[in-house]
């Protein structure tokens, strides 16, 4: 069982490598309690900026002007700034700003705290990525294929659910990988209000421990394994929606 | 203006239409009637407005003027209800639009759950009825781009009567086929036609026209120009511009 810690004890009693997150359990909870928090960010901002780009994309194709000049205002917005200045907007700028309640001790409690803040802001981020890179996929969709969904009594909303969007899907799945590639490691940027997740965590292993190269380490290693995770389940999910015979 | 239809009274039913896309008119004036039953041709060069025609009668372009009615729903009515006009005019295509992320029992299947709310076990049911009616059983779990063009097209022709249609239109879905898979889609034509569907075709086969129509229309340049029984049309035509166009073709 103390394997591990131990062989990292030796490690840093021999050569000076000290992770202490391997044999500290103080340490160690930090960095699962951040890996946690990056996973949740992760799992919420993927999911819910995949609702955004898909009812997004739909709107903007709609017969509505009005929805239309919505959503191109809204990708516009969340394209043209960097991701950092949209959350401090939100956490500092809306924030603030938002009726917050009471502790009995007379504490301000916001309406949001700073992670779900953070959620909302990098979903709307990724999420405005999300509604163009839809939009490739749709438009990649041959308009007799709608037309025949027409013919058979589908309501726009019904062809695009059951035909257009899983079409679309398949056409847009590479670009769409890299954006949430992206989002998974722009959720870094939580960072920045004090949102306790993995790098927040690490770095505040190593102010206490001086140790920011191992950190350092662990910290890009991290990253790389969940990249590489969602990678491969992003590879799975392309090869489970392939289509037999299907050539474009 | 909402009439019970009766049994006697055609099952379509267009007056005066007129369809422009912009300067261009390319419906001038169409009336005509197909009655329940009847197999109906509209021949024609290519450009002369026969595609426009046949989608304007299921509400897929909407006309410029004039009135469509078919079983006693006005096409033409603003407040037009789509689904139930759908429901009673199945189509078929040229390039036969099948949904290529599904199987062909799936192609068949979908509109009746998505569209009508069905029971999935009653409609796989009937869907597999309806493949084999097309002599496609067995290619069930097939997806569209496994199957020749001849294949979908008959797949094409399950799904839209998966619907129950009381009318069916086809829109020149033999012209992007190999010479050797037209037949098996005219057999299937000719026996639903057998069975008592109405049927409203766009066709280039001239062959097939002659047999199995009750009525053909020509037309160009978005006017019936000439129709009657396919003997007297393809025999003895009276205006020039048919009789240009059958020398042509025939």
């Amino acid at each position: 069982m103390d394997a591990v810690p131990n062989w990292f004890r030796t490690l840093y009693d021999t050569t000076g490598f000290n992770f202490t997150v391997f044999y500290d359990p103080y340490d160690w909870d930090r960095y699962v309690n951040g890996l946690k928090t990056t996973l949740l960010l992760a799992v919420t901002t993927i999911l819910a900026s995949l609702v955004i780009g898909a009812v997004g994309a739909l709107l903007q194709g709609g017969p509505s002007r009005f929805l239309r000049g919505l959503v191109n205002g809204f990708v516009v917005v969340f394209r043209n700034t960097p991701p950092l200045v949209q959350i401090f907007f939100f956490y500092f700028g809306l924030g603030t700003l938002l009726p917050a309640a009471q502790t009995a001790d007379g504490l301000r409690v916001p309406i949001l705290d700073n992670v779900q803040w953070a959620i909302v802001s990098l979903a709307l981020f990724a999420g405005a990525f999300n509604v163009e890179i839809f939009r490739s996929g749709i438009e990649a969709v041959p308009r007799t294929t709608i037309e025949a969904a027409e013919a058979l009594g589908y309501t726009r909303l019904k062809a695009y659910l059951y035909i257009v969007l899983p079409l679309a899907l398949r056409v847009c799945l590479p670009a769409l990988n890299n954006n949430l590639i992206n989002l998974l490691k722009t959720t870094t940027l939580a960072y920045a209000i004090a949102v306790p997740e993995t790098l927040y965590a690490v770095k505040q292993i190593w102010s206490e421990s001086q140790n920011v190269l191992e950190m350092m380490i662990v910290l890009l290693a991290t990253y790389a394994v969940l990249v590489g995770i969602l990678v491969w389940i992003m590879h799975r999910w392309e090869r489970a929606l392939r289509i037999p015979g299907y050539s474009r | 203006m909402l009439k019970v239809p009766t049994a006697d009274e055609p099952i379509i039913q267009l007056r005066d239409v007129h369809k422009s896309f912009g300067e261009a008119e390319v419906l001038k004036g169409i009336s005509f009637d197909v009655r329940r039953g009847e197999v109906v041709c509209i021949i024609g060069p290519s450009g002369s407005g026969k595609s426009t025609l046949i989608r304007c009668i299921n509400a897929l372009v909407p006309v410029t003027s004039g009135t469509i009615r078919v079983d006693g729903i006005e096409v033409a009515d603003p407040k037009l209800d789509k689904l139930a006009l759908r429901r009673k005019v199945g189509m078929v295509f040229q390039q036969y639009n099948l949904f290529p992320h599904r199987t062909a029992l799936q192609n068949v299947m979908m509109a009746p759950i998505h569209v009508l709310g069905q029971d999935k076990r009653e409609v796989e049911v009937r869907a597999r009825a309806l493949l084999a009616k097309v002599r496609l059983a067995g290619k069930e779990a097939a997806y569209p781009g496994e199957m020749s063009g001849g294949q979908q097209q008959r797949v094409a022709i399950a799904r839209s009567l998966a619907m129950r249609p009381k009318v069916m239109l086809f829109d020149e879905v033999t012209a992007a086929l190999d010479p050797e898979t037209v037949k098996e889609v005219l057999v299937t034509i000719r026996e639903l036609a057998e069975e008592g569907m109405t049927c409203l075709l766009v066709t280039h086969e001239m062959n097939f026209a002659r047999e199995v129509a009750d009525h053909v229309y020509f037309t160009d340049h978005g006017v019936i120009v000439e129709h009657g029984s396919p003997e007297t049309l393809f025999s003895s035509a009276v205006d020039p511009r048919t009789r240009q166009f059958l020398s042509q073709v025939l």
